[in-house]
């Protein structure tokens, strides 16, 4: 199993930043999610969104960095969401309670539209 | 009248100022009455030789001899020494003073005690024997009950039983000599199914040794515990030892670590006989370099390995085995018993093959010279794969360089080696974060990311228990989960990391930290059957 560094880009998508992932999110992914979360909140956007989908590999340094990223955004007023998560990561999303304090769904649009009506999917 | 008892052989006893008439019960009544002081006569006394050749008895006044003993006889006022002799040899000399009359001892005073002498002389000895068979018995039944104490002590500390291994045959032999020695055994159990085998002797016999080799088996068992290598378990064991050990002792010891499930066997030896190997190569010897315990302080131990294959044996021994005598004191010895090792049969009782080749060496009158004591262990020939039920199986063993992503190649080949178990994907997963999590660990706080210090891991099936057992090279121990607080972290009053152990333990049924000095195994198990219901 190779090493995928993880490549971040941004895009917007009904005033959320969209923050896509590709690779494994671990401790070397840490420029890359800060890069890539100061992109996608620099137009303004009041939330952004991280898209797990082709995230295959999340360990606990990867959690930390998500841990890190969302004080920063709590401090800034920004709500954090999540989408794409696989079964199991989706589980250790709970397990760590980071489901507590960041909106869930199972993909794009459930992101984009818990944005629109303002709550959970 | 002075006895002599052979302890006090050396000291012939004089009266000072025999006051008494010559008649022998004057004597005796008149005893108590005279001073007690006696008259020293040392063995180099010309008087000694004198009086025991001396026929009747003697006149100290007409003697004339370059004694000092005579001189004090004389100064003490003794007349007359009458030699008290019993089948050839001096017991005792009746001393008498000057007669009450102040005449000479006329020759029928003399004719009377030359025939007392010769009544009294055997009685005498009778009653000397009797009293030194009376000492005789004391000192033996107090012998005897030390014995029984060593005997008490040293079985009591004697595993009870021994463990079932399957797919082993595990036996265990010890006999006390007559005068208990310091041998000892023990089987004890590890975590993770491994099982420590001890063969050990005390030098000195008796109750001291006893008690030594009950603190050496109590230190043993505990450090055994704590710590994985037998290596560091004997170093631990002798700076342990070595301040309360009684001078001119020491304690051998050999120390086997076996993991049944794969055969593989560490041990170290604090010079210990050293044990015999048998495998489908022959009869080799399992050499690891360790002074005894109890000697000197900051010794190290040599720590060694094999692995016993189906068919293989080992036999620890003591050197009551091979210090057995022949009638014409031939000694059994070492090549004598590597061939009895050889020679034995495939599927036998090794240890009764052994004990029936020395029984014919030594003869079966001969009493047993020295403690006798052996620990078996015999992985029973398998026709194929070993069986996964009841017995184990190791899926995976490898190493992995300390090197940032190697988690990743740990978490590919554990996953590689249990495809065939068909885990549920959530299980899998869990299981696959688990040990990602858990050779990070290992690489970064146990190996500090040093390359040469590799992670091991090794994946083991046994019955209903899937275990992964990871391995670090540290000294620093596997920190335990502290359940991380999400909100304090987002508030900045935790550092957002330190969820590695929390996550391992969330995703595994059981986890195990074992390992002290030198490396640290974090063991995670899944329970196969009854534990698997798909949550974590």
């Amino acid at each position: 199993m190779a090493v995928h560094e993880l490549q971040v880009t941004v895009r917007e998508r009904g005033g959320i930043g969209v923050i896509d992932l590709v690779g494994d999110v671990n401790g070397s992914a840490e420029a890359a999610l800060k890069e890539g979360y100061a992109e996608a909140v620099r137009g303004g956007a009041a939330s952004v969104a991280l898209n797990f989908e082709a995230a295959d590999y999340i360990n606990s340094t990867g959690i930390a960095l998500i841990v890190g990223l969302l004080a920063q955004a709590r401090k800034s007023g920004i709500e954090v969401k999540a989408f794409g998560l696989s079964e199991h990561y989706r589980e250790i999303f709970e397990i760590t309670r980071l489901a507590d304090f960041m909106t869930i769904t199972n993909n794009e649009d459930g992101a984009v539209a818990s944005a629109e009506g303002g709550q959970d999917a | 009248m002075t006895a002599l008892t052979k302890p006090f052989r050396r000291r012939f006893l004089g009266r000072r100022r025999a006051q008494e008439a010559a008649a022998p019960e004057h004597a005796e009544a008149g005893a108590t009455a005279l001073e007690q002081t006696p008259v020293e006569i040392a063995p180099s006394d010309p008087l000694l030789a004198f009086l025991q050749s001396a026929s009747e008895p003697v006149d100290l006044d007409e003697l004339e001899l370059d004694s000092p003993a005579l001189d004090e006889l004389k100064a003490a006022g003794v007349k007359l020494a009458v030699p008290l002799v019993s089948q050839g040899e001096l017991i005792g000399v009746l001393n008498l003073g000057h007669r009450l009359s102040e005449q000479d001892y006329s020759s029928d005073d003399r004719k009377l005690l030359d025939n007392l002498a010769a009544q009294a002389a055997p009685a005498l000895r009778v009653g000397q024997l009797v009293r030194e068979q009376e000492a005789e018995a004391v000192t033996r039944q107090r012998y005897e009950q030390e014995l029984e104490v060593a005997r008490l002590i040293q079985q009591n500390f004697l595993p009870k039983e021994l463990p079932d291994l399957p797919g082993w045959q595990i036996a265990a032999y010890y006999r006390p000599a007559r005068e208990v020695g310091g041998d000892f055994y023990d089987v004890i159990p590890l975590p993770d199914g491994r099982t420590g085998f001890v063969v050990g002797d005390v030098t000195d016999k008796g109750v001291p040794a006893a008690l030594v080799m009950s603190a050496t088996r109590s230190l043993l068992r505990a450090a055994a515990q704590r710590l994985i290598e037998p290596g560091i378990v004997l170093e631990r064991v002798n700076e342990q030892l070595c301040p309360d050990m009684p001078e001119k002792m020491f304690v051998t010891c050999l120390y086997g670590v076996l993991d049944p499930a794969t055969g593989h066997l560490r041990f170290a030896n604090a010079g210990h006989d050293v044990p015999y190997v048998r495998t489908a190569d022959g009869v080799g010897e399992l050499r690891a370099r360790g002074m005894p315990l109890g000697l000197m302080t900051g010794m190290g131990y040599e720590e060694k390995e094999a692995t016993l294959q189906p068919g293989d044996s080992v036999l620890l021994h003591s050197d009551g085995v091979v210090e057995a005598h022949a009638p014409d004191r031939d000694m059994f010895g070492f090549p004598r018993l590597k061939q009895t090792m050889a020679d034995a049969p495939d599927e036998g009782d090794l240890i009764a093959f052994v004990l029936s080749e020395l029984e014919s060496f030594t003869g079966s009158d001969s009493e047993q010279e020295d403690d006798i004591t052996m620990v078996s262990l015999q992985r029973s020939a398998a026709p194929g794969p070993a069986p996964v039920e009841g017995n184990g199986r190791v899926l995976a063993e490898f190493e992995l360089p300390s090197a940032p992503g190697n988690e990743r190649t740990a978490i590919e080949r554990v996953e590689r080696a249990v495809a065939e178990l068909g885990l549920d994907t959530a299980r899998l997963e869990r299981l696959k974060t688990a040990v990602g999590e858990a050779t990070m660990n290992a690489m970064e706080h146990g190996n500090e990311y040093q390359e040469d210090r590799p992670v091991s891991v090794r994946v083991l099936l046994r019955s209903d228990r899937l275990r992964v057992q990871v391995t670090d090279q540290g000294e620093a121990e596997i920190p335990d989960a502290e359940a991380p607080d999400l909100k304090a972290k987002l508030d900045g009053r935790q550092t957002p990391r330190g969820w590695g152990m929390f996550l391992i333990k969330k995703m595994v049924d059981e986890t195990r930290v074992t390992g002290e000095l030198g490396g640290h195994t974090l063991e995670l198990v899944i329970r196969l059957e009854g534990g698997g219901d798909g949550s974590p």
